[in-house]
């Protein structure tokens, strides 16, 4: 279980998080919706730990841990998985061996054992098969000339190697095309399970016609200002961010 | 390539570290007495039991060193050297040369055995049975403070005509080929520390491939510096007949001191018709400490001299260690369609500083060059790629491709790329790229999320930014290289 209680952060010496409250289950999905700068890549950011998104008060107890306490390969280690939303190229590194690297040092960390080569390959075969990717983009270089739709698929053969308990989405939907959109769509769902949850952050209503979450908050301003069941995304949809103190033309 | 995952594995594995060749063996030596004069050089070419006609070569070379200033032109600073200060001459005491592996110090096979060089024929061959014969087994020459104490396989080798030994001891058992080749391709006038080179060399390797023959192994050679206050000149001499082929590697290790040692080797290589040469370095000299403190001037001159219509020299290396680096592997592109190649990956952290790249000169008709360099730069080390293409008149048709990509880690270091481009031919191509990049923010923090720590995190992305250059290598040396290439960079960031 996540309990994310009274977070602030600051990003630049500036407030973006004031005070965002949220208890994720197992097994839920969750979404979080709001307009630009409401401080959801921000939130994301500071649960994967990344450094320059200081934590100024709050807590994040994850599976009766303090998840702020950890650094970013020990959270990941834990079982948290963030998607990004621009995926980072590593020129000369073949995909396989980054998937492999990653895993290996997660198993590690775990105190079980790393997988052999053939051992990897074998479970990588399935993972990929299941995603619809081809072996092709597994040679080619992390991220390295990928499409749009491609680095998003490649995130979520990320998700589904490394097993996660606790995946963050953030706006896995941006720059997609409605089928590519379906395609990771339903990578993601093949991944739901009961033991894992998932934190589901956009911006548009359509990513969750898709994926569909159990609850769905509204983030502005810096704090969960409204929270409900997925019908709240449809109203959204329709009034916009409005009625939260937001103009927005989009 | 295949090997990837494991290596890096493997470069997790070695990442807590350090320097790890930096012992030292207790052993006893036979030590010239401090300082250089013609005493010393004829002592050297006495103790080596040397022809007439090498010593005065040796001592035509000293006249002229007399005469040299070191050069200035590289982007290194360094405190004078004094050349006196040093022993021209240390060997591990031994009654002659040692016939067989069993005449050697067992300390001496200690030594490489920590080293992880295989020099038992026994253990190499029950390795390669162990492979059921996938991989080459490797033929090594070990060079000792300034001998050659070790080479293994030369009955072998023998068999097919091909000559693998110490340099000094070519010079007493195929004079002929020695006194044809050596200082043809460097001159014994050709530059401070070449010079110095030709004057007190001591030992080295020396390869012969006959007509025809493609060399079965890859020979290797490991040099070691162990005792105190001695400079290592060794030479290295390797002739490829026409149509031959060869393989040929060449590592380096050296005990931590505080003290600055000088490394002035010489490299020649001559290929003749339709031969091939491929020459590998891994070096690893130790390269100082956090602070600076010690390491050795690695100060070396490697040519190869493409004699032949279509021969081809293929220079890699992966510069890893050295307090200071000095090296310019040059091919002379004189037959026709002949090729030059260069393939660099040069790491410098701490204060380390490297000057290093390559010259391509184009004399024959078709002659084609490619130049891949990759320099990794962190701490507050300098480095400079420095590279000379120059294509002659009557190189028609000539071609070049240079690319020099730099990776810069952390804001103290630099990276600087100075190419000198000559051309003298119209119908000549040449093609100059160069990129300069850093390990981003976002790259580090993507890696960590995925679970890989920041040290492991840095040995990936420089590995991949090395790739081009680390698959020339052959797969002995690869997995070593990459292992290398984590170890050098750690406590790069963070």
């Amino acid at each position: 279980m996540i309990e994310i209680k009274n977070l602030h952060a600051k990003v630049d010496g500036k407030d973006i998080l004031k005070g965002v409250d949220l208890t994720i289950r197992p097994g839920e999905v969750h979404a979080i919706m709001g307009p630009n700068g409401a401080g959801k890549s921000t939130l994301s950011y500071v649960l994967a730990g990344r450094d320059g998104y200081e934590v100024t008060k709050g807590s994040v107890t994850y599976y009766g841990k303090d998840l702020l306490a950890l650094e970013p390969e020990e959270r990941a280690a834990a079982g948290v998985f963030l998607a990004f939303q621009y995926p980072v190229e590593i020129p000369g590194v073949a995909n396989t061996t980054f998937l492999k690297t990653a895993l290996n040092a997660i198993r590690k960390h775990r105190g079980e054992k790393e997988l052999d080569a053939m051992q990897f390959l074998k479970l990588l075969r399935e993972k990929t098969k299941a995603l619809g990717m081809s072996d092709e983009m597994l040679k080619r270089a992390v991220n390295v000339g990928f499409s749009g739709g491609e680095k998003k698929r490649n995130e979520t053969l990320q998700m589904a190697v490394l097993e996660p308990k606790f995946a963050v989405l953030d706006e896995t939907d941006s720059g997609l095309d409605i089928d590519a959109l379906k395609i990771v769509a339903e990578g993601v769902n093949a991944l739901r399970s009961p033991e894992r949850s998932m934190l589901v952050i956009t911006h548009y209503q359509r990513l969750l016609d898709y994926i569909v979450p159990d609850h769905v908050h509204v983030l502005a301003a810096g704090r969960i200002v409204k929270s409900g069941g997925k019908e709240l995304a449809l109203e959204l949809e329709k009034n916009g961010y409005r009625d939260f103190g937001v103009n927005e033309a989009a | 390539m295949a090997a990837q995952p494991e290596t890096i594995e493997q470069v997790r594995a070695v990442t807590e570290q350090k320097y790890k060749y930096g012992f030292t063996t207790d052993i006893e030596s036979d030590v010239a007495p401090k300082g250089l004069n013609e005493d010393i050089v004829r002592f050297i070419s006495a103790k080596k039991n040397e022809p007439e006609w090498l010593l005065e070569w040796r001592l035509k070379a000293f006249r002229v060193w007399q005469t040299m200033e070191e050069p200035q032109w590289a982007a290194v600073s360094f405190p004078p050297i004094d050349y006196q200060d040093a022993h021209y001459y240390a060997a591990p005491k031994m009654k002659a040369g040692p016939k067989s592996l069993d005449e050697v110090d067992p300390e001496l096979l200690k030594t490489y055995a920590k080293l992880g060089i295989p020099l038992r024929e026994q253990e190499i061959l029950a390795g390669v049975e162990g492979s059921e014969g996938k991989s080459p087994a490797i033929a090594v020459d070990a060079v000792f403070d300034s001998v050659s104490v070790a080479t293994t396989f030369k009955a072998k080798l023998e068999e097919m005509g091909i000559i693998f030994c110490a340099i000094s001891e070519a010079v007493q058992k195929h004079p002929d080929l020695v006194k044809k080749y050596l200082g043809s391709v460097v001159p014994y006038t050709d530059n401070f520390y070449a010079t110095l080179n030709c004057a007190v060399f001591t030992d080295g390797s020396f390869v012969y491939i006959p007509k025809g023959v493609r060399c079965p192994m890859e020979l290797s050679t490991y040099f070691r510096i162990n005792q105190a206050n001695t400079g290592q000149f060794e030479r290295t001499l390797i002739i490829a007949d026409a149509g031959s082929y060869v393989s040929y590697l060449e590592g380096c290790t050296a005990p931590k001191r505080d003290e600055n040692q000088l490394h002035a080797a010489v490299v020649e290589l001559v290929a003749h018709d339709d031969a091939t040469i491929k020459y590998s370095t891994v070096q690893n000299w130790y390269p100082g400490n956090e602070e600076g403190v010690g390491g050795i001037y690695n100060f070396v001159t490697k040519r190869g001299a493409c004699r032949g219509k279509n021969s081809k020299i293929s220079w890699t290396q992966v510069e890893t260690g050295s307090a200071i680096t000095w090296k310019y592997p040059s091919c002379i592109l004189q037959g026709d369609n002949s090729v030059g190649e260069f393939y660099s990956v040069a790491i410098t952290n701490n204060f380390q500083q490297a000057d290093t790249g390559t010259k391509m000169i184009h004399i024959g008709k078709n002659t084609r060059s490619t130049i891949v360099s990759k320099g990794i730069s962190a701490g507050k080390a300098q480095q400079t790629y420095r590279g000379l293409v120059k294509i002659l008149p009557k190189a028609e048709g000539a071609r070049n491709h240079t690319q020099c990509d730099s990776l810069l880690i952390g804001d103290q270091c630099g990276a600087h790329t100075v190419p000198y481009i000559e051309s003298r031919n119209r119908s000549a191509r040449i093609e100059h790229e160069a990129t300069t990049a850093k390990i981003s923010e976002d790259q580090l923090f993507y890696c960590r999320q995925r679970g890989i720590s920041e040290e492991d995190a840095v040995s990936l992305i420089v590995n991949g930014f090395c790739k081009e250059v680390l698959k020339e290598l052959p797969m002995e040396f690869a997995v070593e290289a990459q292992k290398l290439v984590g170890i050098s960079l750690e406590g790069s960031v963070g």
